[in-house]
């Protein structure tokens, strides 16, 4: 206990003296998900309404493949990624293996699934209600699409934080396509499995607290958020 | 009240229209002609089917069968551009209250900085000045259905229908709808207007329409209607209903 009460005030030392390798970690892991979470965004949020207003053959079983994809395992992720990005595998040449990119790929992956669906879930309600009000006024189903993402946003933006927790918080993909190389591909929690089975339980500590800071400030946003809704009558009707 | 503008109004004709779902027929109506140029009011109890028409009418709802004209020609999108539709529950946009405005005057090509000078006018109208940047959401079931009736007016309809805007709304926010609607008569917009205030048909209406079972019961002009209805249904109707 007393060890581990030396290794906490190690921890603080290291976050409140701004160590250098320390923070360099923790940046890199908010740029990779920053990155992958806004490209999950783009491509999730127009898959998400297209999926949610359009009338196509297939949607159900797009829907279902969709949902069937946010319970992916971040392993077979990873395997999958790691394919794709290996010397021999059809993106080799790009020679991305063991690179950031490698690890935004694979949080794009996990991501994209979880915002399509959340995006589908919140514009196909929006739409329920909203959808004669649109036709009457003349605008068409196709041209709805950038009206109920707006009047949507704070659902969606919910979704974009679920998407980012996601991301910041996996470790089997990205220690998969990204290794834990120092200075190139270290990243919070690649970095806590690594150190801990190394020993340095102060550095994993210390990850551990701003991760765990950053999970309780992103839910204190989301509650926000909904709560001003609340108040603005925005989710209810 | 009764000094519309003389203007040229749309002859509207349904002929054979049907629905039907899960073999009940919702709707069964062979011939009928709206033409009056004053504020037409639909009667009729519950489940009559005076939603379902107001939404072929607008053509929202595709029937299983039946052809619409206006004027002699079938009713169209280009003819569906000129109506707009206050619905029973008013949905508003997730914004304030002028942006559910600037919604349509963007659409109808207002110029960006004529579209606030429209906005206020509007909003003046239907006396919701300094309600402007409130959300929408937030409004007073009366202030919402009058800003609902204000976005469909912003659309510059010649034919505006209203489906049943006061039910839930008490005296003083019935008139100021009441009010909204007899102005836009007056300046010539054509109104179909379902409700189930009897005393509010006999105030705006000039004709009236009453529906039972999906089926027309009765069409009249107003004053014949309520002195002298001609059917059992409208005789029935009419003692049942509670006359102001
Ligand atoms: N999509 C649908 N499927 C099955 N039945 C429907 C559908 N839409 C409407 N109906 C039925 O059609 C009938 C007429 O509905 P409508 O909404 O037109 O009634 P209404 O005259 O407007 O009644 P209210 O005064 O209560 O508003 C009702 O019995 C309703 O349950
Ligand atoms: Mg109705």
């Amino acid at each position: 206990m007393q060890n581990f009460a030396e290794e906490l005030r190690h921890a603080m030392v290291l976050i409140l003296s701004g160590d250098r390798d320390l923070w360099e970690i923790v940046l890199l892991s908010l740029r990779v998900s920053v990155i992958a979470v806004l490209i999950a965004a783009l491509l999730g949020m127009p898959l998400g309404a297209a999926l949610a207003v359009g009338r196509f053959p297939g949607r159900r079983g797009v829907i279902i493949l969709v949902n069937a994809l946010m319970g992916l395992p971040p392993v077979v992720v990873g395997l999958l990624v790691y394919l794709c990005l290996s010397r021999s595998g059809p993106l080799g040449v790009l020679q991305l293996l063991y690179t950031p990119s490698a690890m935004i790929i694979a949080q794009v992956v996990l991501v994209t699934p979880i915002i399509t669906a959340l995006t589908r879930q919140t514009v196909e309600t929006l739409n329920a209600e909203y959808a004669e009000q649109l036709r009457s006024l003349g605008v068409s189903r196709l041209a709805s699409v950038p009206t109920l993402l707006w009047d949507g946003r704070l659902s969606l933006l919910t979704a974009l934080l679920a998407g980012f927790g996601r991301a910041i918080a996996e470790v089997g993909a990205v220690i998969m396509v990204g290794g834990n190389i120092n200075h190139v591909t270290r990243v919070m929690t690649t970095t806590i499995a690594l150190e801990t089975s190394k020993g340095n339980l102060a550095l994993a500590l210390a990850l551990g607290v701003i991760l765990i800071a950053l999970a309780v400030s992103m839910t204190a946003c989301v509650s926000l958020l909904i709560q001003r809704s609340d108040v603005e009558g925005l989710h209810h009707a | 009240m009764r000094d519309f503008a003389e203007q040229l109004h749309p002859e509207i004709e349904v002929s054979g229209l049907r629905i039907e779902r899960d073999g009940k027929r919702l709707l069964d109506i062979d011939r009928l002609v709206l033409n009056g140029p004053g504020p037409l009011m639909i009667l009729g109890p519950n489940g009559a089917g005076k939603s379902l028409l107001l939404r072929c009418l607008h053509g929202l709802i595709q029937p299983d069968r039946g052809v619409f004209r206006q004027d002699g020609r079938e009713m169209g999108p280009a003819d569906r551009q000129h109506q707009a539709m206050v619905f029973q529950r008013p949905v508003l946009l997730r914004r304030s209250v002028a942006a559910n405005l600037n919604f349509v005057l963007r659409r109808q090509g207002f110029d960006r900085h004529l579209r606030g000078p429209r906005v206020a006018e509007l909003l003046a109208e239907g006396g919701l000045d300094g309600k402007a940047r409130q959300p929408a959401r937030s409004l007073s079931g009366g202030e919402a259905q009058r800003l609902a009736i204000l976005r469909a007016l912003a659309t510059e309809p010649e034919l505006l229908f209203l489906d049943e805007p006061t039910s839930a709304l008490d005296p003083q926010a019935t008139q100021a709808i009441e009010a909204l609607v007899a102005a836009a008569a007056r300046r010539g917009v054509r109104i179909i207007m379902v409700t189930h205030d009897i005393g509010q048909a006999r105030r705006l209406g000039q004709d009236i329409l009453l529906m039972q079972g999906g089926k027309v019961a009765e069409q009249a002009e107003a004053t014949a209607f309520f002195t002298n209805p001609e059917s059992q249904a409208a005789r029935r109707f009419l003692s049942g209903g509670l006359v102001i």
